[in-house]
This record gives C-alpha cells, sequence and structure tokens, in this order.
C-alpha cells in the first residue's frame, strides 16, 4: 500500500503572470460536490481586480500585435500543455462538478479540444470578417477586425472548466486581454488553467484569474473606465441587470447573462469571437 | 483696397419646397394628430419660424409600434426579399428625382450649406438605399451564418447634423433586412424626415413599415424604452447613449450606438501640405463641424507646424461663412442656439486654459446663429478643447516629433470614432492606420463615407457598424457581428 502523505497545493489567484494571494488575506473554503474540503481559494478583493485591470492593460500592445499566426501558435501551445495536465483538470472537474471519472474526461477532452479549435481562429477572422469595400471613390477600402481591449470575463458557476475555457478562448483568440472572474465554487480547475498559461508562452497579463465572487468582484470591473467589454455570462442571476447598467457608463461592450448556463459542449459558432472585436475602415488613397 | 475676387450672391430658390404650416406625425401610412404639443422648427439661419411639428407623446409613440408590429408580422417580413428590395430601389429613386427639393429643405431646417446638402447629404442617402435595396435578397451570401433573419420593429433615433443622411442610415438597413421602423428624427431638424414620409407613399411602401415620430428626448425615451422594441439604435452624443444603454439593460432589445468623436488628423512633415491644409479644412469646417467624425484635434508634426498654420489660416480667411442657400458658401448656420452656447462656452474655456484663439475677420449675419471658423493652437492634450467634443467649427492643435508620439496624442481620448494621416509614404499609412484605435481611418482625405464602407466607433465613440455588409448584423437575429 502506498501510504505516502500528499503534498498538497495553495490555491491562489493569478495576476500579471504570478501567483499572488489576495491582497485583502482572504480565503474561503472550497468543497466538492458532497461538501468534503478541498481547499483555501483566494478571496480576491476590489484591489486585486484593479491590479488584474492593469496587468491586462499592460499586457494589451504586444499581444493585439502580435502576428495571427503567432498568437494562433502561443494558444495551441496551452491545449498541449493542457492535455499533459489532463489527469489534474479530471480529478478537479469530477470533484468540484460532482461527475463521474468518464463525464469529467468528456468535459476534460472537450475544453482542450474547444482551446484548439479557438487556437486555429486567430489567422481567419481577418479573412472571415473583414473585406474590401467598392466604395465610389479612388480609395482602397478595406475593413479588419481588431481586438476590443481588456474584456472582464464573469466565467460560469457550473461548468468549472469547459465553460471557462469557451469563455476565455475566444477572448484571447481575437486578441484581447482577460481579467477572469472564475466559478465561486468551482475555482480549482481555473487555478491549474492559471499554471498552463503561466507555463505556455502566454505572456503575463494577458489572462488574470481572480478566485472569489463575481457578485463582489463584478461591479468594479463593469464600472472601470480601463475596461472595454464585459462578458456577464457567469453573472449572478440577481446581479447581472445591475452590471449591465454599470457597464454603460464607459460604453463597455456587453454580452448579457443567458436565461440558464448554456451546454457548453454545442457548437459556439462566432458567436463568443464578434462580441469582442472591432471593425476599423481604412481609406487608402489611390493615385500615381 | 476692396478684394478683386467678390461674388456675387449665388441662392438657391427656395420656391422649390412647400412647406406646411404643421405637421403630424406619420403613423401607419398616414399623417395624424400627435396627442401631445407642437413645436417649432425654426431656420437657424434666420430665426424664422419654418413650421409647426407635432410632439410625439408614449401613447403616439405605442400607436406607432403597433403599426411598425403589425406591417412587420403581415406584410414587410412574410414579403418576398426581392420586392422588399424593389421598394428600396424605388425609395432611392424618388429621392434623386426629388434630390432639389431635398436639398433645399435640409439646408433651410439644418443650416448647412446647400452645397453640401445638394452633393453629399442627398446624393448619400439615395446611395444608401440603392446599396440596400440590392442586399434585401442576397443576404444568405453574406456571410451572417445561415438564414439570417431579421429582429421585428426597430426604434431609430438620429440627431440634428445629417437629418436625411442619418435617416437613410438607419432605415436602409432595417428595411433590407426585413425589420419595421419607429424613427424620431431630431427636435431641431424634423422636417425632411417628413418629406421622406411623403417619399414612402408615392413608393406605395405598405403601411407601418416606416413610422415617423417627431418630439424631443421624451419621445426618443419612448421609443427606446417601448417594450414592444426588438432593437434600438442611436446616432448622437455620448451622454445620451449612455443613458440609452441603461435603459436598454436587462432587455433582449439589441442595441447600436454611434455616439462622439474628438478625431485626431495626423499631419506627417512629408505630406502635400497644400493638399492637407485642404483635407485639414474639409475635416473640420465640413457641416460647420456637426460632425461626430470631424477632424477636431490636429496634429501636425512640429518641423512644420508654422508652415500649416500659415496656409490653413490663409485659406480659412477664404471661407466663405453665411447664407446657407447661397451656393457660394462654405460655412453655414450653427444648427440652434443650444448649440452655439455650447460652442461658446468650449472655446472660452480654451482661452482660459491657455490656448490661442484665432478667428479670420468675417462679417457674420445679424439675425440667426453664427460662429466663425475657429483655430487654438498652444493646445496642451490636457485642454478641454483637446478632450471635450465642441461640435462646432473649431480646430485645436497640437504637435508632435516622433510617429510614435502622434500615435500616443492621437488615441489619448476616451473616444474612437475617426482618424485621419496625411503623408505620401503608403507604408506609413498602414502602420499608422494599425495603431490608431479608432473605427475608420482616412488616409490623405477625411469626412468620406460610402453605403458600402462600415462606419462607426471604438471606445466611448459607440458599437455597431453602419454601412457595408457588417452593418447588416445590427438589424439581424443571431448575426454575428464582424
Amino acid at each position: 500500500m502506498n501510504d505516502r502523505l500528499a503534498v498538497r497545493k495553495t490555491y491562489k489567484l493569478y495576476v500579471n503572470g504570478a501567483f499572488p494571494r489576495s491582497e485583502s488575506g482572504r480565503t474561503y473554503e472550497v468543497t466538492d460536490a458532497k461538501g468534503h474540503f478541498l481547499a483555501n481559494a483566494a478571496r480576491a478583493s476590489r484591489k486585486d481586480a484593479r491590479d488584474a485591470v492593469v496587468a491586462a492593460r499592460g499586457a494589451f500592445a504586444k499581444w493585439s500585435a502580435a502576428t495571427a499566426y503567432n498568437r494562433g501558435q502561443v494558444l495551441y501551445r496551452v491545449a498541449e500543455v493542457m492535455e499533459g495536465r489532463h489527469v489534474q483538470f479530471c480529478e478537479e472537474v469530477a470533484a468540484g462538478e460532482g461527475l463521474s471519472q468518464s463525464r469529467a474526461r468528456a468535459a476534460v477532452d472537450a475544453a482542450i479540444d474547444r482551446w484548439v479549435w479557438y487556437a486555429g481562429w486567430t489567422d481567419k477572422l481577418g479573412a472571415v470578417l473583414g473585406g474590401a469595400n467598392p466604395v465610389a471613390g479612388p480609395y482602397f477600402d478595406f475593413s479588419l477586425p481588431e481586438p476590443t481591449g481588456v474584456v472582464a470575463v464573469l466565467a460560469p458557476q457550473r461548468s468549472s472548466l469547459l465553460g471557462l475555457v469557451s469563455v476565455l478562448a475566444p477572448v484571447l483568440a481575437g486578441g484581447n486581454t482577460a481579467v477572469v472572474v472564475t466559478s465561486h465554487q468551482r475555482p480549482l480547475p481555473a487555478v491549474t488553467l492559471g499554471e498552463v498559461l503561466a507555463t505556455s508562452d502566454v505572456p503575463a497579463g494577458v489572462v488574470n484569474l481572480l478566485t472569489g465572487d463575481a457578485g463582489e468582484i463584478g461591479p468594479w470591473l463593469a464600472e472601470h473606465d480601463d475596461v472595454d467589454a464585459v462578458d456577464l455570462t457567469g453573472a449572478p442571476a440577481a446581479r447581472a441587470l445591475e452590471l449591465e447598467r454599470q457597464a454603460a457608463g464607459s460604453i463597455k461592450r456587453v454580452v448579457r447573462p443567458p436565461a440558464e448556463e448554456p451546454d457548453w459542449a454545442a457548437d459556439p459558432g462566432l458567436s463568443r469571437l464578434t462580441p469582442f472585436l472591432e471593425t476599423k475602415t481604412v481609406w487608402h488613397p489611390m493615385g500615381l | 483696397m476692396t478684394d478683386p475676387f467678390q461674388y456675387a450672391p449665388a441662392p438657391e430658390s427656395r420656391s422649390i419646397v412647400d412647406i406646411a404650416p404643421s405637421y403630424g406625425l406619420f403613423v401607419d401610412g398616414e399623417f395624424v394628430d400627435g396627442t401631445g404639443e407642437s413645436f417649432k422648427t425654426v431656420n437657424p439661419a434666420t430665426e424664422e419660424v419654418l413650421s409647426e411639428v407635432a410632439s410625439g407623446t408614449a401613447e403616439d409613440v405605442d400607436r406607432a409600434v403597433r403599426a411598425a408590429r403589425r406591417a412587420y408580422a403581415r406584410v414587410w417580413g412574410p414579403m418576398r426579399p426581392a420586392d422588399r428590395g424593389k421598394y428600396l430601389f424605388r425609395i432611392a429613386r424618388l429621392l434623386q428625382e426629388r434630390a432639389r427639393e431635398f436639398a433645399v429643405l435640409e439646408s433651410l431646417d439644418n443650416g448647412k450649406p446647400i452645397r453640401e446638402s445638394r452633393d453629399v447629404d442627398v446624393p448619400l442617402a439615395a446611395a444608401h438605399f440603392f446599396y440596400h435595396a440590392g442586399w434585401a435578397d442576397k443576404l444568405d451570401w453574406a456571410g451572417l451564418g445561415p438564414g439570417p433573419r431579421p429582429l421585428g420593429v426597430a426604434g431609430q433615433v438620429i440627431p440634428w447634423n445629417f437629418p436625411l443622411l442619418m435617416l437613410a442610415w438607419k432605415v436602409a438597413p432595417a428595411l433590407a433586412t426585413g425589420n419595421t421602423v419607429v424613427l424620431k428624427p431630431a427636435e431641431t431638424t424634423p422636417l425632411s424626415a417628413l418629406l421622406f414620409a411623403e417619399v414612402c407613399r408615392q413608393a406605395d411602401l405598405p403601411p407601418g413599415v416606416v413610422n415617423i415620430v417627431t418630439g424631443a428626448g421624451d419621445t426618443g425615451r419612448a421609443v427606446v424604452e417601448h417594450p414592444d422594441v426588438d432593437k434600438v439604435a442611436f446616432t448622437g452624443s455620448t451622454e445620451v447613449g449612455r443613458s440609452i444603454a441603461r435603459a436598454v439593460a436587462g432587455t433582449a432589445k439589441k442595441l447600436t450606438l454611434e455616439l462622439g468623436g474628438k478625431a485626431a488628423n495626423i499631419v506627417f512633415d512629408d505630406a502635400p501640405i497644400d493638399q492637407a491644409v485642404e483635407g485639414i479644412v474639409q475635416g473640420i469646417f465640413f457641416n460647420q463641424g456637426h460632425v461626430c467624425c470631424a477632424g477636431s484635434r490636429l496634429l501636425v508634426q512640429e518641423n512644420v507646424h508654422d508652415e500649416v498654420i500659415a496656409s490653413l489660416q490663409r485659406r480659412i480667411g477664404r471661407l466663405r461663412v453665411g447664407d446657407p442657400l447661397d451656393k457660394n458658401t462654405d460655412i453655414g448656420a450653427i444648427n440652434s442656439a443650444e448649440q452655439l452656447a455650447r460652442i461658446r462656452e468650449l472655446t472660452d474655456i480654451g482661452e482660459a486654459e491657455g490656448a490661442q484663439r484665432w478667428q479670420p475677420a468675417c462679417e457674420l449675419p445679424e439675425r440667426g446663429f453664427w460662429f466663425p471658423p475657429t483655430v487654438f493652437t498652444d493646445v496642451s492634450p490636457a485642454h478641454r478643447i483637446a478632450r471635450d467634443e465642441v461640435f462646432g467649427p473649431v480646430l485645436s492643435v497640437l504637435t508632435f516629433r516622433t510617429p510614435d508620439e502622434a500615435v500616443a496624442k492621437a488615441n489619448n481620448t476616451t473616444y474612437g470614432l475617426s482618424a485621419g494621416i496625411w503623408t505620401e509614404k503608403g507604408s506609413r499609412i498602414l502602420k499608422i492606420a494599425d495603431q490608431l484605435r479608432a473605427g475608420v481611418v482616412w488616409a490623405n482625405t477625411f469626412n468620406k463615407f460610402d453605403p458600402t464602407s462600415p462606419f462607426g466607433g471604438y471606445k466611448q465613440s459607440g458599437y455597431g457598424r453602419e454601412g457595408g455588409r457588417h452593418g447588416l448584423t445590427a438589424y439581424l437575429q443571431g448575426a454575428d457581428r464582424p
């Protein structure tokens, strides 16, 4: 029998490429579906959220200016490293979501495959969403999609990995940087994803993961003038309306929360890419 | 010495247009009395009252929305797409046939020079209908996902700076995609929309497909907040845009906003200066600067600053300010007393904050609302005239030394609607355009519009696009906004 005592992990935030505790010093107990203790996760504060926005803004210039091919390769690399953590993800998803081993495996498989799917989108968006416009004048006029900027994502509360990947990967594929508030009750796969991101060439600050309560941190992100868009998918139903109103203050792009959490296995189409893309139109002169 | 190059007056006749002493609302294909009080619309160049127009109440808006819903469900929605397109082609042709009439009416009600209403507003409005007419039966090939379907009833609120053109930008894509509309024109410029109602009747457009409810802010609010409106499209100030975004929060309404701007017009030292000066003038004095994408911040490379300013002042000194109906007029009237007060306030602040105001010697008419073309130099990025949208003929001049500095200064704004680049170097155009956070970038030109070319902003200049394939998504269910 193996009687070795396990070395347990401290689950922390992932901000600007590092794994800090919450500056507030707060943690909260995370349990499995049956209520057994799993870990004490960091409970992110307003200050953590603001630090994360600063990190995301700082990372935006470089990430958005990377070539689409480069961004695609970096994102594909994330999937490769996720694959190596497959067993760990399965354990965390199974425990947190109360799934059987086989269903947890299916969710993890789908999450990795979803990440690969989005990795392949980076260098197609320009062709699919852009185009040349036949204006009546001596101009070469073209429109191209560009990233919106810093996106605050309130991740799904139930699907802790597949749901998270389904909302995060499209934000990154478009060239945005992200501040994510993870599932409150099921944050552990997100922290592990942070470890994957930290070791797979995603520049520091491009993804920032905050464990804690979206109801508490969400308003600070929705109101933050340096956040360009909010995805309210995981917003607490009672708070969603107020969050959308707060987001109006700086004309943020808003993805409204679904009536109930969707089936993340379904084909997402472009529905999660386009809300975080702007269209830039350039009139280039033609002449001798 | 008298100027040997005096222009003789060349006024366009206003007899081509009949303005009724009063107008009702256009609902369900009929002009009907509103239940609210009426208001006066004046010619801003003379302060003469042009007509009395009904002010739509919430009750009137409800009537219009019900008419639009009926038309959507029974007629316009089920109609063969090719037939919807044919109606739009008819409208485009009718606008062309009555172009002179529309141009004169627009200049009377808005104060813009006839040269612009005749050569820009009206032809572009017609072109917008012509373009979208062709889309009506080709939406399956627009690359917006399978089987694109309309949203239903669109509530649209438009501004006073391009009354007919903004109507066209809103109504043409909505109708082409199978929606019906309730449109609220601006309080100070309702007349061309009411003449458009007559065009709808001449086109035999089925009743209820287009409804026009005139009024002020309360009428607009009633349109935006009506529970049976599926789509809200707004062009106007960022402040009102915020309140609209708040108002539709928590609903299923799809929203597009085209808001304010503070565009940088960047002149590099290799630019052809004369051409650039024409572009700067066109960028800020077109339509009295009442343009959301106006090039209101001139960023000029330091080593050509003096040359550009001297040339600019010489050119501005030749601009003719006055009667909008005179075909030689370059700058017409400010649209309203309220807007004139705002321009005065911001320019006074500009001076108080330490910028240098320059205005040419120019005689302004005694009656009406007028403001001379104005250039501020010694402007710092912190000055309010460098940050706030003036929406008037007021240019703020800043300088830069390197391309990086130009980009940093250009992007140093909460807005992101448009920008201009002046240089002889094509590769520089593309590099700078790539780095600007703005929805429309003009190179060696400014304030160009085309129905095929998507228009709209980044950041607090709003979201959604108007025009082109991209503009269709604002009016289609589930369509992925490119």
